[in-house]
């Protein structure tokens, strides 16, 4: 980031400049861009107030009269907040940026690789898919079953990775971090066989 | 005081631009006069019917005048021409069984359409119905127009907006912003009034069904979900009933007139009169006569509905998810909004009431509000409408095509826009120097099931060995809806070049030449028009002349003055089929000038009056 201001050159510029008031090219990072700490555990209402204020500030419409440099910084830094809005509000995301931040990136897919307590319901799974397909109703409700207990499975997560995530914003602990990413992993394996489930 | 007057004078000067509803059917441009939208007037009324034709001596005909065309010369003839906005022709077939388009051979991810024996691409002809909207704006607001907003249907991909863009520059525009139409109508109503709530906007227009749903907060609009499907409107219903019309006539006839386009477009009118009246009545009649025969049936509404019921309820399903997307059930919907001619149909209010439990509002005309919330959007961007902000979404997923054919998203559908997003590519061979990354638009897994946006040409990255060039590249999609692509080598900061190749779409050279040439037109049609004007000029100086030969006057002239007038008629003959308007007025003047003398000389009144073209007898 440039530490002068680029229209007047004035040191130090935040959001806009102190001096003639020019907008400045955003800051990349989601927490310093809404200006919050960079927590997991977080103040939804918080954000949205931030997130309307911010819009009225930033957002293009505001800009079309002003000049082309300005203008594209508009656009930039409002795609940085709309994108900004969308992880940081939902915790599963949050805690993935978090975790990319921290060089732990789990990847688009996650791991390809069963998880050893899941190997058994996974190919009762794949069984009963198989039969539905052939026409075999009575797998319907073993589908219908095993999707319950994964939905159970994910809320039982959500309750862990909250603890987690209080966890992490009270000491930085490197420990933590690697255990909700194991956590994260195992959630997104298992809203897979969800979504699977859903297409049967 | 003076603190009241600089406030009231910063809200003086309004900026002249335009919000224009470049609509399927019908098309208005409307203005932000004195905190107020209004739709501005053309000669012929508020609005042009979103028809093009091409004249006899190669002019084009545009609006109210071109619907008459479209009758007795449909085969240089277009309308809904929206219809073809962005598309391929694979995209349009299903159209084609039911639109008289005359699809140019050779076309293919760009459509020419034929008008006559010109070819023609759809924002060519848009952009024709733009000028029109262009010019009618000036003369109403009394001074140069360049700068819209254009309303699209929400659901348009990036290749449908980019077209509507095109049409714009092409028609001499400006577009400072494409907004979608449901969201403008939300504007329209000023239902920021109320500080809170959820609004669902449902927009059933000529040929485009569009859902939206909205969270107001404190002027912001926020959109939170859009559907539709760009192939359902009003022209659905027309086509419905043609065909069943057809059918009578084939039988009561023994003639098969579906390939007759007169015919055709006749009985178009007709049942479009008929499915109008029905919002009105219980029962009315399709009246069609053709070459001496004549067809009458009657239609009742409850029949009517019973028609158009599957048509409606394809409109329901969009509904659904739409508010599934947007997390809200129909009891948390406050208001709903009805936008689009087709809305006038009482089956598809009563359908639209029981679906969201909440009786819409009607109180603006459906035809009107899209225009009107066009110019509230136009006003935001002049800064003479403070407080109101538009935050919508795109509509369809962006994603790249991976390995396998298969697409990984990277901005989901019903994310607020502007949004980006970035991905890192690099070479598969040693010393590879391009990569192309194909980009797509839509929900299925598979590249061959979601439309192709362009291809982006990664190029001249310095030899390496497979694997170690990193590319950022980084898609936008900016306010518009539209995706911006730009691309940095990770390693050396350097901007990376790209070539864009759309997949459906004009290449920014084809509009710069499109533009170039209606420039060309613009000029030859101006010339033509003032070459066409100064010849009505010289008629009615050599009329006049005519008759004060017959005069006695004229016998008492000199033999000089008689051969000066000889002369100078001569020599307006020789240039009177000149192209160059200039020319003509010296001739027509320099007769003037001529005949000045006879007049002055003779002192005779009649003479005079009758120069000046007035009719003669009349001063006996
Ligand atoms: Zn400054």
């Amino acid at each position: 980031m440039e530490s002068n201001c680029w229209n007047c050159g004035a040191s130090a510029p935040e959001r806009f400049c102190a001096d003639c008031k020019a907008l400045q090219p955003p800051p990349a990072d989601y927490f310093v861009f809404f200006g919050l700490p960079a927590q997991l555990s977080l103040d939804g209402k918080e954000l949205e107030k931030q997130f309307y204020a911010l819009s009225r500030q930033l957002h293009p419409d505001i800009f079309a009269r002003k000049s082309q440099r300005e203008r594209e910084y508009s656009l930039e830094a409002t795609a940085v907040l709309n994108d900004g809005f969308r992880v940081l509000r939902d915790p599963i995301q949050r805690a993935m940026y978090v975790l990319k931040k921290q060089g732990l990136d789990i990847g688009e897919q996650g791991t390809r690789d069963v998880p050893p307590e899941l190997l058994e319901e996974v190919f009762d799974l794949n069984m009963a898919l198989e039969e539905m397909k052939f026409g075999d109703e009575e797998a319907r409700t073993q589908i219908l079953g095993a999707r319950e207990r994964f939905e159970g499975m994910c809320k039982e997560i959500d309750g862990e990775l909250k603890k987690l995530f209080a966890a992490w914003d009270a000491g930085h602990d490197a420990e933590v971090l690697t255990e909700i990413r194991g956590l994260l992993n195992r959630r997104k394996y298992i809203t897979n066989l969800i979504k699977q489930t859903e297409t049967a | 005081m003076s603190q009241m007057f600089q406030i009231e004078f910063d809200n003086v000067p309004e900026e002249r631009i335009v919000g224009i509803d470049l609509g399927t059917t019908n098309s208005l441009v409307a203005h932000m006069t004195l905190g107020s939208p209004r739709v501005l007037e053309g000669h012929d009324g508020k609005i042009v019917p979103s028809v093009v034709s091409l004249g006899d001596n190669g002019g084009f005909i545009i609006g109210n005048a071109a619907r008459q065309e479209l009758i007795d010369h449909p085969e240089r003839s277009i309308y809904s021409v929206k219809r073809l906005m962005g598309r391929g022709v694979d995209d349009v077939q299903e159209e084609l069984k039911l639109f008289p388009f005359r699809i140019a051979e050779g076309s293919e991810s760009v459509i020419q359409v034929m008008l006559g024996d010109r070819k023609m691409t759809p924002p060519e002809i848009s952009a024709l119905i733009l000028r029109q909207l262009k010019l009618n704006a000036e003369e109403a607001l009394g001074g140069p127009v360049t700068r819209a907003v254009i309303t699209v249907p929400a659901y348009f991909n990036d290749a449908q907006r980019q077209a509507t863009r095109d049409a714009g520059r092409i028609a001499g525009l400006e577009v400072l912003r494409l907004v979608n139409e449901p969201t403008a109508a939300a504007l329209a109503y000023g239902l920021d009034k109320r500080k809170e709530g959820i609004v669902a906007v449902y927009d059933m227009g000529g040929g485009t069904f569009d859902i939206s749903i909205l969270k107001l907060h404190d002027g912001i609009f926020e959109v939170l979900a859009t559907n539709g499907d760009t192939h359902l409107g009003g022209d659905d219903i027309d086509n419905l009933l043609i065909r069943i019309a057809l059918e009578d006539v084939q039988s009561e006839w023994g003639e098969d007139i579906s390939h007759v386009g007169e015919a055709v477009q006749t009985l178009r009118q007709a049942v479009i009169r008929a499915k109008e009246e029905l919002s009105f009545v219980p029962v009315t009649s399709i009246e069609f006569a053709w070459h001496g025969k004549s067809y009458k049936r009657e239609l009742t509404r409850e029949l009517f509905e019973n028609l158009i019921r599957g048509i409606v309820d394809r409109t329901l399903g969009p509904c659904r998810d739409c508010m599934k997307d947007a997390g809200v059930t129909p009891e948390q919907i406050d208001e709903v909004v009805l936008v689009g001619g087709s809305t006038r149909i009482p089956l598809v209010r009563s359908a639209v009431e029981v679906l969201f439990r909440a009786k819409p509002h009607t109180e603006l005309n459906p035809d009107e509000v899209v225009a009107l919330g066009a110019a509230v959007q136009a006003g935001i961007l002049a800064g003479t409408v403070e407080n109101q902000l538009l935050l919508d979404v795109t509509p369809l997923s962006l994603g790249i095509e991976t390995y396998g054919g298969v697409v990984t998203k990277i901005i989901h559908r019903n994310s607020t826009i502007p949004a980006s997003a970035s991905e890192t590519f690099t070479t598969a061979v040693d010393g590879q120097s391009n990569v192309l990354i194909h980009v797509l638009q839509g929900e299925r897994e598979l590249v061959k099931d979601n439309r192709s946006l362009a291809r982006f040409d990664l190029k001249g990255i310095a030899p390496m060995p497979a694997g170690f060039a990193r590319i950022e590249v980084r898609f936008l999609i900016d306010a518009n809806g539209i995706l911006n692509v730009m691309a940095r080598d990770a390693r050396t900061g350097n901007e990376q070049s790209v070539e864009v190749k759309p997949s459906y779409g004009l290449t920014d050279e084809q509009v710069e030449a499109m533009i170039e040439a209606s420039i060309d037109h613009a000029e030859e049609d101006l010339n033509a028009r003032q070459a066409a004007e100064a010849r009505v000029d010289a008629d009615t100086i050599l009329i006049a002349l005519e008759r004060a030969k017959k005069n006695a006057a004229y016998g008492e002239l000199s033999e000089e003055e008689r051969q000066a007038i000889s002369a100078a008629v001569i020599q307006l003959q020789a240039v009177y089929n000149s192209t160059d308007h200039l020319l003509i007025r010296e001739k027509v003047e320099a007769l003037n000038q001529a005949t000045m003398s006879l007049a002055e000389a003779q002192m005779n009144t009649a003479v005079r009056s009758a120069l000046k073209g007035t009719h003669i007898d009349a001063e006996r």
